[in-house]
């Protein structure tokens, strides 16, 4: 295995068309839950402990060879948002796409068969690292990454943030998204023998409406 | 894992040239271009003039709305099902060249529901002038310009003026309201571009959009010979 597999997955210019996307962001921005760096911390560190252990607990049992079909319904059960499945959906055709080109694999093209339009991004983001060589501690910990380093991009957009406040952000969350990640791969190692019902299934009502809200927008700068 | 290493399977890779079933797909060629160059009118007039002749579709990529996708829809140049609006996260020129899945997706998706297709139009959002596609989503591509923007913009280059397979200088019929020198527009975009053809359009003009029609259908017999 190769550590550096690890950076090429998490790098943010890994071309898998996150970057249309705030993971919520946008509509918190408007309606004023998110208006600095203090309040962007607390929606991160909101977003990492629900959204985000739920993708890590996923990815991770992905990893782990657990049948992703299963994983997809796991996954759309503890994403009630119709809108959020959309673009979960998306952004797994996606990065199913680019994960294929970057590290074939008999698994990758056997789950683009199976979902033609796309499986939910965190179960493909499980088999990727599976493909680069990678396993469940380093799916739990891309997936918990992405679920705070997605809403910080979008802010210093949607708010010209100082770039440097949100990193800084993301730094100061480091401790905990390795917490995530270690319930995570716990819990997905449970549910190797129990079932994706061992998974985590937190939820963020506010994450949820937020999306179906501005999925109706007719002006937006992201996809969700 | 890593039994198979080929890129064949439920759905292609990129510029793969066949589509999963075997069969060409068709030529996809990008319009980029600084904001209200005129990438618009163009697709619309380009739809116009050869939607009778080629199977097409389009793909918009918006910066902050529908607009451009909008405004093709309410002028009917195509039915609906054949345009398709990508949204950018406010970055046109990073889901052009730097992250293209969205729009691959796009337009593989226009082919499997409205196809065949001859042709797909992939438009982007004004951008900057450093702004040009990726070879892995079109298979060549034409920067749009106008003579209000400034007549030194050939002068100035960046990748979309020098590199793109056809520069198109538009407006042209406002050049004497502007000051632009049409004259040295074109000997700069020469010295620029070396080779690379140049059109001069009015879409206001009986002509209009035919020397841009005329490039287009002529790349299509290329990728189609």
């Amino acid at each position: 295995m190769s550590r550096a597999a690890l950076l090429v997955l998490a790098d943010g210019r890994f071309p898998a068309g996150g970057h249309a996307h705030s993971g919520g962001a946008e509509a918190a921005v408007k309606a004023g839950r998110i208006s600095g760096a203090a309040s962007l911390e607390a929606f991160c560190r909101g977003r990492l402990h629900t959204a985000g252990l739920v993708a890590a607990g996923l990815a991770a049992a992905a990893a782990l060879g657990i049948d992703p079909v299963a994983l997809d319904r796991a996954a759309d059960a503890r994403t009630p948002s119709p809108a959020l499945r959309v673009a979960a959906r998306k952004l797994g055709r996606q990065l199913l796409r680019a994960a294929r080109a970057t590290w074939p694999s008999a698994e990758l093209d056997a789950l683009g068969r199976e979902f033609p339009k796309g499986a939910h991004q965190p179960v493909v983001l499980g088999l990727a690292a599976r493909a680069a060589g990678l396993g469940p501690v380093d799916a739990a910990y891309c997936a918990a990454y992405e679920s705070v380093s997605g809403p910080a991009s979008a802010t210093v957009r949607l708010l010209s943030l100082d770039p440097f406040d949100a990193t800084r952000v993301l730094a100061r969350l480091a401790p905990e998204v390795d917490r995530v990640a270690d319930r995570a791969v716990e819990a997905a190692r449970e549910a190797v023998t129990e079932g994706p019902d061992a998974l985590p299934a937190g939820s963020a009502p506010l994450l949820e409406i937020g999306a179906e809200a501005h999925a109706g927008w007719p002006v937006r700068l992201f996809a969700s | 894992m890593h039994l198979d290493h080929s890129h064949h399977g439920p759905t292609t890779v990129s510029a793969d040239a066949h589509r999963p079933d075997g069969s060409r797909r068709a030529l996809r060629i990008g319009l980029g271009g600084p904001v209200g160059s005129g990438k618009t009118a163009t697709v619309a007039a380009l739809c116009r003039m050869l939607r009778d002749e080629l199977s097409l579709a389009v793909v918009t990529n918006d910066i902050y709305t529908r607009e451009d996708a909008e405004f093709l829809l309410r002028e009917a140049v195509l039915p609906p099902e054949r345009i398709t609006a990508v949204e950018t996260g406010a970055c046109p020129h990073t889901a052009i060249r730097d992250d293209i899945s969205a729009n691959l997706e796009a337009v593989e998706d226009l082919e499997d529901m409205a196809g065949p297709l001859d042709l797909v139009l992939v438009e982007s959002g004004g951008d900057n002038l450093t702004a040009t596609f990726s070879k892995g989503l079109v298979d060549a591509q034409i920067f749009v310009i106008d003579v209000a923007g400034g007549d030194d913009i050939p002068r100035k280059g960046g990748p979309g003026v020098t590199t793109a397979d056809l520069l198109v200088v538009n407006k042209t019929d406002l050049a004497p309201y502007v000051g632009s020198d049409l004259a040295r527009m074109a000997a700069d975009a020469k010295a620029q571009r070396a080779e690379l053809p140049v059109v001069f359009q009015s879409l206001r003009s009986e002509a209009g959009v035919a020397d841009v029609a005329a490039w287009v259908r002529s790349r299509l017999a290329e990728w189609t010979a």
